[in-house]
């Protein structure tokens, strides 16, 4: 293909630029280097061209599926059971003090 | 020595062989092979030999020592154990201890298994390669230049290679079965439901199923039996009323009569060359066993992939939201303030994979896209349930390819996420529809590298959809091939 119309191509499938997906790195709570936001750019909007396929279909009277099985929660008895223990769990924390999970000071 | 489980199992039972020597003979094994292999991230040498050494006491004394009694049984490495790590293959959680055992860890030890090792696998179970493993390479044992599939390729090397006598693995979109057939083993995802999630290290939740890998169809009944049940501990796992758990092994040998079984053209002729002619052969041992073979249109299941890449991530992004630096996994060090702890934390423990679906996942449920992306692809989903539920108006089970290749090679597929994506497109249709799957071995191409075959039946037909599986495997011998490795 020459070189233009590769251009033109690039242009017209890119549906994720860098400032979005900045933006979406900066909600995914995810630090991205330059080379990682360029690289998902390009792949997100490939994948995304992919996915727009589901557009062939009419889904106008068709309901969302979130579970695939016509079964609802099963509950169990509502009583009190003994837990892990604090103890147990801190141990994998990164970070304690006493009791307590520690993290840097959130407030000014 | 034939490690195969329920032959094993008697052998243990009837006092032919001792648990011990069965669990030593298997690291041997292990350490013969697994650094060529890389199946296991993490073995427990002593502690098994001392379970096993018990259990062969408990025998010896004619008590009951449960019906896997002193198996050794490996465990994909995304199953909570209070012994050893359980790391998802991951730099987040390459130190984490659990403080609880999964449901399916506990229901095995309770069924008498010697829990051997954790496994090798995709980081948080994505990939279709075990390639995104951030602490371990697995090769094919049949062919160390290729992938052995996954995300549980460590389990399914495992198997294949003799390394363990059954192995546990996780299926979100063909995580069981497609490795299964890349190494020439069986393996079943069970219906959304049927096995207890409880302690399985979330990544789509609506999807995953934990279900066996297992050297022939027999095992993966007696590994159903140990591991289906409702759990209180996990609300999506199916109660007793609504479908009860039935007896997989017994009737495991009777054929089905008046099978009716029913092939997608199209799917079969997308496959490759060598990958079609294996199908087609099966389809021709079922008609001599008098099964009727009826052609279908399922004509949603092409729209599979694009329906799970949206689902899938979308799940994953909010259940990898746990990972925060703060509770428990890793945190990163050049921290100035509490953001950093999440940002820079997860930048460091992820992989490129992991942070790829986070990303497409979140944009797919961010404000504004929401509709188009996620809404729409539940509204397809429903469709691809429909083409099952017509189906299987129709006959007993679907049968296709399980993949439409045989292995490939490392790296062919890693740039390109799309095509890594796409090699999964004969597998994702039975999780986004719930229903039971199983591969099984079919063939071998010009290469020597095994073929699947797959078979999809209607919900909680596990019991069925195994003795179908069972049919085929009593006329054929592709699954007493081993890999020239061992």
């Amino acid at each position: 293909m020459p070189r233009f119309f590769f251009w033109m191509a690039e242009v017209m499938s890119k549906k994720i630029d860098a400032e979005l997906v900045k933006k979406v790195a900066k909600l995914s709570r995810l630090e991205l280097t330059e080379t990682e936001v360029a690289e998902f750019a390009n792949q997100l909007s490939a994948i995304l061209d992919y996915v727009e396929k589901m557009e062939q279909l009419d889904t106008t009277d068709v309901q969302p599926l979130a579970h695939c099985l016509p079964i609802s929660n099963c509950l169990r008895d509502d009583c009190a059971k003994p837990s892990l223990g604090t103890e147990k769990i801190l141990e994998n924390a990164p970070d304690t003090d006493g009791d307590f999970f520690k993290v840097p000071k959130i407030l000014d | 020595m034939d490690c195969n489980c329920k032959k094993l199992r008697d052998d243990i039972a009837a006092g032919r062989i001792k648990s011990a020597e069965a669990v030593e003979a298997v690291f041997d094994t292990i350490e013969k092979n697994d650094s060529k292999i890389g199946s296991y991230i993490s073995t427990f040498k002593e502690q098994a030999i001392a379970n096993s050494k018990q259990l062969d006491e408990k025998i010896s004394t004619g008590k009951s020592a449960g019906i896997l009694a002193g198996t050794p049984i490996a465990i994909k490495d995304n199953m909570c154990t209070t012994f050893g790590a359980t790391s998802c293959a991951s730099k987040m959680l390459e130190n984490f201890h659990a403080p609880y055992n999964a449901t399916v860890v506990e229901k095995l030890i309770s069924a008498g298994a010697i829990i051997i090792g954790k496994t090798n696998m995709d980081e948080f179970a994505m990939g279709s390669s075990t390639e995104n493993s951030a602490l371990l390479k697995t090769v094919n044992p049949w062919n160390t230049q290729c992938v052995p599939g996954g995300s549980s390729g460590g389990s399914a090397a495992a198997v294949a290679a003799g390394m363990c006598s059954a192995a546990l693995g996780s299926d979100t979109g063909g995580s069981i079965r497609q490795p299964a057939s890349f190494c020439g083993v069986v393996g079943l995802k069970p219906t959304y439901g049927r096995v207890s999630r409880f302690g399985l290290v979330a990544f789509g939740s609506s999807l995953d199923q934990i279900g066996p890998i297992t050297q022939n169809v027999t095992d993966a009944a007696l590994m159903m039996n140990v591991i289906a049940g409702h759990d209180p501990a996990d609300s999506t796992s199916v109660d007793e009323k609504t479908a009860p758990v039935c007896d997989c092994l017994e009737k495991i040998d009777e054929p089905i009569g008046n099978l009716k079984i029913a092939v997608v053209p199209q799917f079969n002729t997308g496959a490759d060359g060598d990958v079609q002619k294996a199908i087609n052969e099966a389809i021709e041992v079922y008609k001599k066993m008098g099964a009727e073979i009826v052609e279908i249109d399922m004509p949603h299941l092409e729209y599979s992939v694009a329906v799970y890449y949206i689902v899938a991530t979308a799940e994953a992004s909010g259940n990898l939201a746990r990972y925060d630096g703060v509770h428990y996994g890793h945190r990163a060090e050049d921290i100035e303030n509490y953001i950093d702890v999440y940002c820079k934390s997860r930048a460091a423990g992820f992989g490129k994979e992991v942070k790829r679906r986070i990303m497409l996942g979140t944009y797919a449920l961010s404000s504004g896209y929401y509709d188009a992306y996620y809404l729409k692809a539940l509204k397809v989903r429903n469709l691809i349930r429909g083409d099952f539920l017509r189906a299987f108006e129709k006959c007993d089970c679907v049968l296709i390819p399980t993949c439409p290749t045989t292995a490939f090679k490392f790296g062919e597929k890693m740039d390109d996420p799309l095509k890594m994506y796409l090699s999964d497109v004969y597998t994702i249709a039975a999780n986004l529809a719930g229903v039971p799957a199983i591969s099984i071995p079919c063939g071998f191409d010009g290469n020597d590298l095994p073929i699947g075959l797959q078979l999809m039946a209607p919900a909680f037909g596990e019991d069925k959809l195994l003795r179908i599986a069972r049919m085929f495997e009593s006329k054929t011998d592709w699954h007493k091939r081993r890999p020239p490795i061992i």
